[in-house]
This record gives C-alpha cells, structure tokens and sequence, in this order.
C-alpha cells in the first residue's frame, strides 16, 4: 500500500569505495547513478531533479567534487528542481530538501548524491590543491588558534564529558568500531574488509583523547545515489520503495563550542513527534560514525536509551550486531565502509528493508529502520519504512 | 605555530584586548544578555546598540580533551583544548588551551583563570588552573 501523499526512496545506487582512486569523481557519481536507475527501473529521461550536499567545493574539491548543477548538464537532466548546499541540516537534509520537492509536486523523481574523493585528493595536491589560509574566519577562528583544527578534537571534548559524567568507558565506546569492522568484513563494497579486535582498539595511539585512531571514519573515494520519488509517482517503478515515514534535522547553535548539548538530541526528540511509531518498532539503524561517539550518542538521543546510558546499552555489542536487538551499522558504517559521508547509512537502511543485504542481512523481516547524518552542531534522522 | 584569526571591525576587540590584560565580550546594551561569537545584533533582543563588556576572566573547565595527535609537523603534543564556561556571562563558552599544568591534571569543573598569549597583533585568550593541585 502506498501513499500518493507520502515520499520514498526507490532506487538506490553506489560506486566502487576506494582510496586514490584514478576514476573521475564525477564518473564515480555516473556508476552510482546507473547503478540507482537500474534499481529504481527508471530512465534519465524520467529523472527531473537533483538534490546534493554540500555541492561543489571548490576550495575543497576532495571533500565535495561534483556539484548538483554539474550533474544536471553532465547527464542531460531535464530538472525541474536542483539543489546543493552545504547550510542544512547535515548531509541527509539533501533528502530532506528533496522530498519537500516531490510532495510540493516540483519534481517526480530527484537524485540524491554524495560523491567524496578524499583520499585521491590527499594523494595528489597539485590536482587537488588546498587552500593554506594565512588567517582563519568565520567558525574556525574560534578553533584554529587553539590548534583545535580537527572535528575530532571537538567531538571528543563532548565524548569526554560521557566519560566523567556517566563512566562511559574505551571498552563500550570500542564497540561502536568492533561493531562497524565486524559488519564491514560481510560488505564486499567496504572498505576495510578485517575485523578489528578489542586488544587492537585498546592498543591503537590516541587522536584526541578518548577518541583513538579506531574512533575515526577513513577517508574514501566513492559515490552514493538515492532516489527520493513522489508516492504519485510510484507506478512508474520497478523496485520495493521504502517509505519516507518520517524527519527531523535541527540546528540550534551552528558550533562546536556554544552549544550545550549536541544537534542530535533535539532531532531524535523531533523525530518521534512526527509519527506514531515508537523506538520499539524500529528493526535496525543506521547512524552517522564520522567519529564512533556520534553513534553512540544517536542511540540516545533517538530515546533506544536514556541520556548517558548508551556505554551500558552497547556494552559487549550483541545488543548491536547483525542478530541482536537492534543492528547497527551493518555495512561497516563510515569506520567500516569508508567515509561516504552521511548517505551510506540511508543507502544500507534500504538495502536491510528490502532483504538486500546478502551475508549481512539481518533476519525477521525488518520494516523500518532509522539512518541518520551528522550528530554534532548538525543533524538530521530519517525514519524509513517498507509498507 | 597557531593559525591566528583575522580580524575585522566586529571581533578586533575580543582578539585584542589582551593587550590591557581585559578578557572583552560583546553585551547588549538593552538586554544586558552576550552575544558570542561577536555579531552586530543581539541574538536575544536583537537590539543593534551592544559594547564589549570586560569580564573577570575567571570561569570553569566544562569538558576538555588531551589532543595527542600533530595535525602539522610542528605541532607540540599533546595539549589540551578545553571548553571554558566563563563565571560571569552566562550561555558563552570559550574553545582554549589549558596550560600551566601537565596535561592530566586538567579535570572536568576545575576553577581556571586567562592569561593573554601576543602572537602578531593577536591576544589569544589561553586558561591556567587557579587551584595548583
């Protein structure tokens, strides 16, 4: 049963993730697009939007090289409504502008791209150069001087404060990566394909304590495509759509530094209101590890457990793997899979909802699942169901 | 080596009163609320008419983290960053070093008072402990 008045993700795509990757990052996004369109049962011709985030960089092409309006001439789209933009509420509010544009009848069927190149662009500067500014502006003025230059360093100020108001541990924050490793070795697409063990996380050198080198994504090379469709425009699909059931994203201070607590919280407590489902139907979720403790902390703030409890509520990770109560991150998330950078996680939500998932298939028919983006200053949640 | 901020008519004064040993932040003149980072408006009562108001530079550690890794070869580990709660303005937090210490004797709630580091034309606003352990 579908709804004319509701959106959905039909097909969903992705390229090879890599590191130093010679393929063209723009070429990456045409196999994701393929790959998406195949899925959907869709032609070019019937694509009449594209939505991206944070769209072309060019300061920062490594981080974001291919822009919506690029896509747009580079594959003939006849858009009736584009987008890319990087003030939104993280990487998945390019679903969410997305959707505003199908249920406002703008377009029919929009891709959704997150296309990285990260780990090229370190490889080769003098094609991928970045800017050494002599001074720092805007947010980072706050930070730089400081050396606080990493979001690890800031992440892990908020980390800390679990650790010494709430006891949060090494040994449950491990679990996160244990976890994301352990699932990643079941994804042909993930990037690193070995397991990592608990002595190998205990052991590892410390970024920003008590982030270590395992709290931390890698930088990839690859592509990630969505198609949010409208539900009027369901018949025109070949694939099991996955309903758009509900989303939250929020910013209250944009940074690092004022607010309280972390965009996270308010977007889980967003995300309930807007539906009747309850945290207890949710079959699996997907949630934003840029860095181990946004995950841990989207458990909380999605209500799976109280503020401050989610070390107990991973700890020793069968609650968290592939057939525990509540599957996270089961294509490896951003440690696992390589830094997609946000669309990864709506990307598996659909692979587990349609049964997709091959050897990391979680079991008893899951219909909805939560995927989620950002966590820190920005952060958005998608709840995502199969009708 | 630090990246320094550049400054510009609405921030001048926060990265440069060091120079009197004044920490400065910006206040609204009606509703007496701060607004940082430094705007030309107050976020509470958007009143245009605001001035920088000296604060005691005394405040608390609210989280911290001990940074072991050197984002650029010619970084010192490790260090800490800190956020500062300050005593007197409410709701405004500082991202700064703590220093004066060995890195593990920074905890969570400790007292901490400014000290100003010149760089260039730049008065950095860094932390020390005001009770030694």
């Amino acid at each position: 049963m579908t709804d004319r008045q509701d959106a959905y993700i039909t097909g969903i795509g992705q390229s090879v993730i890599g590191r130093k990757l010679e393929r063209h990052p723009l070429l990456l996004t045409v196999d994701a697009v393929k790959e998406a369109l195949a899925d959907a049962g869709l032609s070019m011709n019937q694509i009449d939007g594209v939505s991206t985030y944070p769209g072309r960089m060019p300061q920062m092409l490594g981080f974001s090289p291919v822009g919506a309006d690029e896509l747009v001439d580079a594959l003939g789209i006849q858009a009736r409504w584009y987008a890319g933009g990087g003030e939104i509420s993280s990487q998945l509010g390019a679903v969410v502008a997305a959707v505003g544009a199908v249920l406002s009848g703008q377009a029919r069927h929009i891709i959704c791209f997150r296309t990285v190149y990260e780990a090229a662009a370190m490889a080769r500067p003098q094609e991928y150069p970045v800017p050494h500014p002599d001074r720092a502006d805007g947010m980072m003025q706050w930070m730089a001087p400081f050396n606080a230059l990493s979001a690890a360093v800031w992440v892990a100020q908020y980390a800390m404060r679990h650790v010494k108001r709430y006891g949060l541990t090494r040994e449950q924050l491990a679990q996160i990566a244990l976890t994301g490793r352990a699932h990643a070795a079941l994804n042909p697409r993930a990037l690193v394909q070995e397991p990592l063990t608990m002595e190998e996380y205990l052991s590892s050198r410390m970024i920003a304590e008590p982030l270590c080198l395992y709290d931390c994504d890698r930088h990839s090379d690859a592509s990630t495509v969505l198609i949010v469709s409208a539900g009027a425009a369901l018949d025109e699909v070949s694939c099991q759509p996955v309903r758009i059931a509900a989303m939250a994203g929020s910013v209250d201070r944009h940074s690092w530094d004022q607010a309280d607590w972390m965009a996270s919280y308010a977007t889980g407590r967003d995300l309930w209101a807007r539906t009747d489902y309850k945290p207890a139907d949710v079959d699996t979720v997907q949630l934003y590890d840029g860095f181990s403790f946004l995950a841990l902390t989207w458990l909380e703030a999605l209500g799976f457990c109280e503020r401050g409890e989610a070390g107990h509520f991973i700890e020793g990770g069968r609650r968290i793997c592939l057939n525990g109560e509540l599957p996270l991150n089961t294509f490896g998330g951003q440690i696992g899979a390589g830094r997609l950078h946000g669309f990864g996680f709506a990307h598996e939500a659909v692979v587990q909802l349609r049964g997709q998932g091959g050897k990391r298939q979680i079991g008893g028919d899951p219909r909805v699942a939560v995927a989620t983006s950002g966590g820190g200053p920005l952060a958005t949640a998608l709840l995502l169901a199969r009708d | 080596m630090r990246l320094l901020p550049r400054l510009d008519p609405i921030n001048r004064e926060f990265w440069t009163a060091g120079a009197r040993g004044e920490l400065r932040i910006l206040q609204c003149l009606d509703c007496e609320g701060f607004v940082h980072p430094p705007r030309p408006v107050c976020r509470h009562c958007l009143s245009e008419r605001l001035a920088t108001k000296v604060v005691s530079g005394q405040g608390v550690i609210d989280t911290y983290t001990i940074n072991h890794q050197p984002w650029h070869p010619a970084m010192a580990v490790p260090f800490v960053v800190a956020r500062v709660a300050l005593n007197d303005a409410p709701e405004v937090y500082l991202t700064t070093n703590i220093v004066g210490c060995a890195v593990e004797e920074v905890e969570i709630g400790d007292r901490v008072r400014v000290i100003f580091e010149q760089r260039e034309d730049v008065y950095l606003p860094l932390f020390e402990k005001m009770d030694r352990t």
